[in-house]
């Protein structure tokens, strides 16, 4: 790991009107850690995660990220060209919806080599050869790439989703409970899947679940939210073993034992 | 005064003084800012939408008493829009009109760039019905606005990357987008690809309306007109196998007319003045005199 964390967040708040979305968040995270922020509904997750990615101005507070020259830059201080580019090359976001994060119309090649294009790749060849090898490495065949995501199943929009996002070499990806709406089979695969490709890319990531069995499988480090603050932060493994808030151990407690 | 003095209620051309200065403003932002589509106050037109609602607005707008007026439709100078059009404004601005391009010098146009090339003191104005190039991929205005600003056109060559997925090669036949100048992709409206290379540092000022959508956009004459493609799949324009029936002349855009119920057909060029051109210049097609007789 690096002296230096990718992405410093800095007492991010976020009202909507009187009501809370999120108060005075702030934390490191390091280059190939993924962070899962843990809580129930309502308590704030997927606002703090769509106040980190600049999908939604927060009401106060930095969020800085090291770019690929080194230097810090404070995401809501750059101008809109550059943030949309740094979203589309440098970052990755999944959603929990594959519906919301695809373009349903156009097939699975054109969906994983639209980056490519964005970024000024215009060889079709190389595009489609690239878009094939990413199809592989998320377990999709190679003959479904004229397929458009319609018809695929949802485990299958979703692996073609995470595709569509890696394709660039992202160093930082969010995913907002990216199993979600699938069943406990297809997670399992997925969340392989998932926790293979950022060890082998040295992803970091940030993911938002409810699913305490996500975060204990994906992350290195978890937070837990309850109305809007940070009430736990730590290693994931000391999180869930060893909870110490009244609340943590409540969810802790919850999990269903089969 | 003459014989139209029973028109007196429509101003000259039509449109109002302050509907055209309206109109010349963006007209005149268009050409500052090549390809770049400038939102207008569309007025109702006294024909359907999509009939040129835009093109006629613009048209109104730039007609001087000095003007000769040509119109088009699909190259012919004989069909129901082109007549109605010149129609329309005989009638309201008593403008000489002619049907021989090189004699215009606005020539109002649905569908094609003539033949014959425009010179310096020609106008050329495209009836537009959408004018996003990006509409069919990108459905949220604010967005495709937000993609020109930023020049985020990636997307208008994963529409050409589904082309030759489906097809094997970019089968975009109209509407084929072109970047101006560098800078602004943009829909030529649905003229056939065969017309995209005009385009590139015409002589000619080319102003686009889009009535129903209000929007304006041009390109000034000399400018850089490319047309978007791929490095191993490049821009190329329609290929015809035979010569015109009438006039014999190739390289240019051919009509297939289907004669009777057994196939038989004939090319002939969708450019009616450039084939009648031809023919009185002595030009003779295999078809000419006997089908062409039997047909009137």
């Amino acid at each position: 790991m690096n002296d230096h964390p990718l992405l410093r967040v800095n007492a991010v708040t976020k009202y909507y009107g009187s009501r809370v979305g999120c108060t005075d968040v702030s934390f490191n995270l390091w280059p190939g850690e993924v962070l899962a922020i843990v809580g129930e509904s309502g308590s704030g997750k997927t606002t703090l995660l769509n106040a980190i990615s600049t999908n939604l101005m927060p009401t106060s507070g930095t969020v800085e990220y090291r770019m690929r020259d080194g230097q810090f830059r404070d995401l809501y201080r750059m101008g809109e060209a550059e943030r949309r580019f740094l979203m589309r090359t440098d970052w990755g976001f999944v959603h929990q919806n594959p519906a919301d994060g695809l373009r349903m119309t156009v097939s699975a090649g054109a969906n994983v080599g639209e980056r490519l294009m964005a970024i000024g790749n215009r060889h079709y060849g190389n595009i489609r050869q690239e878009a094939t090898q990413w199809l592989g490495r998320v377990e999709i065949d190679a003959d479904r790439i004229d397929d458009q995501p319609r018809d695929f199943s949802g485990g299958m929009r979703q692996r073609l989703q995470i595709a569509r996002n890696l394709v660039t070499g992202p160093r930082l990806v969010f995913m907002d409970e990216p199993t979600g709406g699938l069943d406990v089979s297809v997670q399992a695969r997925l969340l392989d899947l998932v926790r293979g490709l950022v060890n082998d890319l040295g992803l970091s990531a940030i993911v938002v679940t409810h699913d305490l069995a996500v975060a204990r499988l994906l992350s290195h480090r978890m937070m837990v939210m309850k109305e809007g603050r940070v009430i736990e932060h730590g290693l994931t493994d000391r999180v869930l073993d060893d909870p110490r808030e009244p609340y943590t151990q409540l969810l802790v407690s919850s999990i269903l034992q089969v | 005064m003459n014989k139209h003095s029973e028109l007196a209620v429509y101003n000259f051309a039509y449109l109002d003084e302050q509907t055209k200065r309206m109109i010349r403003r963006a007209i005149l932002k268009a050409i500052a800012i090549p390809g770049y589509q400038v939102p207008f106050a569309s007025r109702e037109m006294p024909m359907p939408y999509g009939w040129g609602t835009g093109g006629v607005q613009v048209t109104a707008s730039i007609l001087g008493p000095d003007d000769t007026l040509k119109v088009i439709d699909q190259g012919a100078d004989d069909t129901t829009n082109a007549v109605s059009i010149r129609a329309f404004f005989q009638k309201v601005a008593h403008v000489a009109v002619t049907t021989k391009t090189a004699q215009a010098t606005i020539i109002q146009t649905r569908h094609r760039i003539p033949e014959e090339t425009l010179q310096d003191n020609q106008v050329l104005v495209y009836q537009v019905p959408i004018p996003e190039p990006l509409r069919f991929l990108e459905p949220r205005e604010t967005e495709t606005r937000k993609m020109h600003a930023l020049e985020e056109y990636g997307l208008m060559h994963v529409k050409l990357y589904e082309d030759i997925a489906r097809n094997g090669h970019i089968a975009t036949t109209y509407a084929y987008p072109v970047k101006v100048e560098g800078r602004y992709v943009m829909d030529p409206s649905p003229t056939p690809k065969f017309d995209n290379p005009k385009m590139h540092r015409s002589q000619a000022l080319q102003l686009f309306g889009a009535g129903r959508e209000k929007r304006i956009y041009a390109i000034p004459p000399y400018t850089d007109v490319v047309s978007l493609d791929f490095e191993d799949h490049p821009f190329e324009v329609q290929q015809f196998e035979e010569p015109c029936a009438l006039c014999a002349a190739s390289g240019v855009y051919l009509d297939e007319v289907v004669l009777d119920d057994r196939g038989g057909r004939m090319f002939v060029c969708s450019d009616t003045d450039y084939c009648e051109k031809r023919r009185e210049n002595g030009h003779r097609g295999h078809l000419n005199g006997e089908t062409a007789g039997a047909a009137k």
